[in-house]
């Protein structure tokens, strides 16, 4: 249906060029989903917007190529027959839907609008046939939400309405950029079905653009594989699993988590002791239970999996135990130390004992401060070296974490995602730490890189001997890591089990509806 | 970098490489150097007025009158025959005296202010912008005539008066930035090393704040200026034979269809400083954002 030849598409800017997408070709047939998967920067998403002139020229500019679509170039396209396709034969879906809506129109509206403008119907007509569309993509009473307004509708809800719009005029081809990276896992799991059903109902294409191999891993049809602007491999799904033959094929296949972590029951001492914890916001009517009467221990040496959707209170449990927000009832104990109630000067000393990893790399370091800087403050605040040692300790660290000796006076936005999450792993080492908190360290990251900051944070948690509380909406990644699991839902703990037993053997049954979730499960080894 | 050139970096406290940093990156801005030298000359040239001025600032020569620039008065003389480079020269004295003094007074209580604020928030943070409000609501003229009749005129007190009326944007613009920045991840970083508040208010908050602060302060100098002019002209500033460069542009100005020298070369010198001064506020803005182009 779409066949695409040799398309190249640069960027020129004051700052030099960069070709994104060079020399690609692939085809997409009409009745199967095509998945495009890459890591950031491999120009997987630059190749479908140049399809449909989504490129802003300049400083984009398409060099070559051809994309035939049922016959036309759309490439050879002027802007104003584009329009005529996009929307109509080929439609979008967008990673985060709350931006392409709206807030001041109501969903009903919204849906209404283009088709009354494009297919010249009546209100009434209109208004029958975008509540046939919120029922086709799972919106439950469509009439009663017909008025609302998109911030009233929850993430996933906000997709089902992006996707029931991209259905307004019937395409032949949908192109869905990361529709379900927002999301939760449970709802993924959902929208991921709903596209699935979709296509086979009404016999469309859908081009998925996507990070994770593992989301498409149960849906795609086709993939094809981009690298740095260029397609390495492309291929029936089952093919691209089971035997790749490229390299990077094979090197984001084998970065999917999917082992478990070889543990033995801990006979430790717990570490730290957490009773009837309560992390509450805002008064009255208004208070939020983020963390809600939450009560487990960690024992020494130990790495405890903490899982839960957004919203469940789990990076609030996190910066509660550090005391980064304060706990409105409860204790928290650390080695016999009561967190909640120290005074300034002894949780200064206590502070060098536990540290922080956050989950944005590109947040979490000081944009004005030098690799140098960043860790020489943790390093000479608790005077753990003397100004003149200073730069030894850092370079330790730096080799600790696997960054070049020579980029001590570089500046965080010089680094990748990965490189930064090294230095802040650094800073949260530089005081050796017992214990440590992992907020989703490696939720922001790129799957290869995923696999490589795992390991590392594993090696350095052995070599430190830390105990870690390692938080993640991942279920994939915690079982690599975790001995024991934390659920938590809606601020409670609903199950607590080790690694191995929650995945083989959930009680609690919003685990198990976790567990069905997981994208690529059938990836996952000893997991029947 | 060899090992050596870490060692010697390593001596500097944290934090200090930015500074570093963005005055290797300044010296490469060409225009900013030129602002830097315009303004350190016009500096230079008020600290020795009174050695070098060809004239006496209050000598008169009425039966000279008003002149165009000649070999004797290389800018001229005004309508009672002042030398009008001397007047020039000494009004420098008080127009960049104003300038920046009551900036710098604007920007040490403004970003201290704004900084506690929005760091703190909650109640302080509600009792403190509240503060700003009223100051903002009482009319300034009134603040400043209070001001100089219960203390007397007093040029001090004049620089004094117009940075405690300039502080109050200041602040504010301070407090939204690091209400924006205490959010960010790299704050509570810093919490959880354990640093203290006014440590993490000082390496971490204010120099990522600084951008607009520094393009605000190169507004607020040249409106400073002209507030002093105005303060002057109505009888509150600086009085006569004293002069200031925005006395003089206002009385150039009424005169300026006869004798136009006596607008042009003041408005010059104030439009040289307001030149130099944004070529620099721009200049240093960049410099300090590391994140700027040609690093």
């Amino acid at each position: 249906m779409l066949q695409v030849e040799n398309l190249s598409v640069s960027f020129h800017t004051r700052m030099g060029s960069t070709q994104a997408v060079d020399n690609v070709s692939f085809g997409v047939e009409s009745g199967k989903i095509t998945a495009i998967i890459g890591e950031s920067g491999s120009g997987k998403s630059v190749a479908c917007y140049s399809l449909l002139g989504l490129v802003p020229c300049p400083p984009g500019r398409i060099d070559s190529g051809t994309a035939l679509f049922e016959g036309t170039d759309l490439l050879a396209l002027s802007e104003h027959e584009l329009r005529a396709i996009r929307g109509r034969d080929i439609a979008m879906v967008f990673q985060d839907p709350m931006t392409c809506l709206n807030p001041y129109m109501t969903i009903g509206k919204q849906l209404m609008e283009p088709l009354m403008y494009h297919q010249g119907v009546s209100t009434a007509q209109a208004r029958t046939r975008a509540l046939e569309l919120m029922q086709e993509v799972g919106i439950r009473d469509p009439e009663s939400t017909f008025d609302n307004f998109p911030h009233q509708f929850s993430g996933g809800m906000r997709q089902r309405v992006m996707i029931a719009m991209a259905l307004i005029n019937q395409p032949k081809l949908l192109i869905a950029d990361e529709p379900t990276t927002a999301l939760d896992v449970t709802i993924q799991a959902q929208i991921l079905q709903l596209l699935a059903d979709l296509q086979t109902r009404h016999d469309i294409g859908i081009i998925f653009i996507s990070h994770d191999l593992s989301v498409v891993a149960d849906i795609a049809d086709d993939i094809i594989v981009m690298e740095k602007g260029r397609v390495v491999e492309s291929g029936n799904r089952d093919a691209i699993f089971e035997t790749p033959s490229h390299p990077y094929t094979q090197k984001l296949l084998a970065a999917i988590p999917t082992g478990h972590k070889d543990s033995a029951a801990s006979t430790a001492d717990p570490l730290l002791r957490v009773n009837n914890l309560c992390t509450w916001f805002g008064e009255g009517d208004k208070t939020v239970k983020a963390v809600d009467d939450v009560s487990f221990n960690i024992l020494h040496g130990e790495v405890l999996g903490l899982v839960g959707e957004s919203g469940s209170g789990k990076s609030t449990i996190g910066r509660s135990l550090l005391r980064l927000v304060p706990a409105t009832s409860g204790t928290i104990t650390f080695d016999d130390i009561e967190v909640t109630q120290l005074s300034a000067r002894p949780m200064k000393d206590l502070r060098r004992r536990m540290q922080i990893i956050f989950q944005d790399p590109f947040a979490s370091l000081n944009p004005r401060m030098t690799v140098h800087d960043t860790l020489a403050e943790p390093l000479l605040l608790h005077g753990i070296v003397n100004r003149k040692n200073v730069s030894q300790a850092i370079l330790k660290l730096m080799d600790d974490v696997g960054l070049a000796r020579d980029v001590a006076r570089k500046y965080p936005h010089e680094f990748s995602g990965g490189q930064r999450q090294r230095i802040a792993i650094g800073r949260a080492l530089a005081t050796r730490p017992e214990f440590v908190v992992a907020d989703e360290p490696v939720s922001a990251l790129d799957v290869t890189i995923q696999a490589q900051i795992l390991q590392l944070m594993l090696e350095l948690g052995k070599e430190y001997g830390l105990t870690m509380l390692f938080i993640s909406h991942d279920l994939a990644v915690v079982r690599e890591v975790a001995d024991r699991i934390l659920v938590l839902y809606q601020g409670k703990i609903v199950e607590e089990a080790r690694s191995e037993a929650l995945f083989t053997d959930a009680k609690d049954a919003y685990t198990q509806r976790l567990l069905q979730a997981i994208p690529g499960r059938s990836l996952l080894t000893g997991i029947s | 970098m060899n090992d050596q050139a870490i060692n010697m970096i390593a001596q500097a406290p944290p934090g200090s490489s930015l500074w570093r940093d963005a005055w290797h990156r300044l010296k490469r801005n060409r225009l900013a150097l030129f602002g830097l030298a315009v303004l350190s000359f016009f500096i230079l040239i008020a600290l020795l007025t009174p050695w070098i001025a060809p004239y006496g600032y209050a000598d008169q020569n009425l039966d000279l009158g008003a002149s165009p620039p000649s070999a004797e008065h290389w800018l001229g003389t005004d309508v009672f025959g002042r030398d009008l480079l001397t007047q020039i020269m000494y009004g420098g004295r008080i127009s960049l005296a104003v300038g920046f003094v009551a900036t710098s007074v604007a920007l040490l209580i403004g970003v201290t202010w704004g900084a506690i604020a929005g760091y703190v928030g909650g109640r302080v943070d509600a009792a403190m912008m509240r503060m700003v409000d009223i100051l903002y609501a009482l009319p300034f003229m009134i603040f400043i005539v209070l001001l100089m009749v219960v203390f007397g005129r007093n040029l001090i007190l004049l620089f004094l008066a117009i940075g405690a009326v300039e502080w109050l944007t200041m602040a504010r613009i301070m407090r939204s930035q690091v209400q924006t920045l205490r959010q960010q991840e790299f704050v509570e970083a810093a919490i959880s090393i354990g640093l203290p508040a006014s440590t993490i208010v000082r390496r971490h908050l204010i120099p990522n704040a600084l951008g607009p602060i520094i393009v605000y302060t190169t507004l607020t100098i040249p409106s400073v200026m002209l507030l002093e002019a105005f303060l002057s002209f109505l009888g509150l500033g600086v009085q006569p034979p004293q002069t200031s460069w925005g006395l003089l542009i206002s009385y150039g100005a009424e005169t300026m269809e006869e004798y136009p020298w006596l607008l042009i070369f003041p408005g010059l010198a104030l439009t040289l400083t307001l030149f130099s001064l944004n070529f620099l506020g721009d200049g240093l803005r960049d410099a300090l954002d590391v994140r700027g182009a040609g690093d």
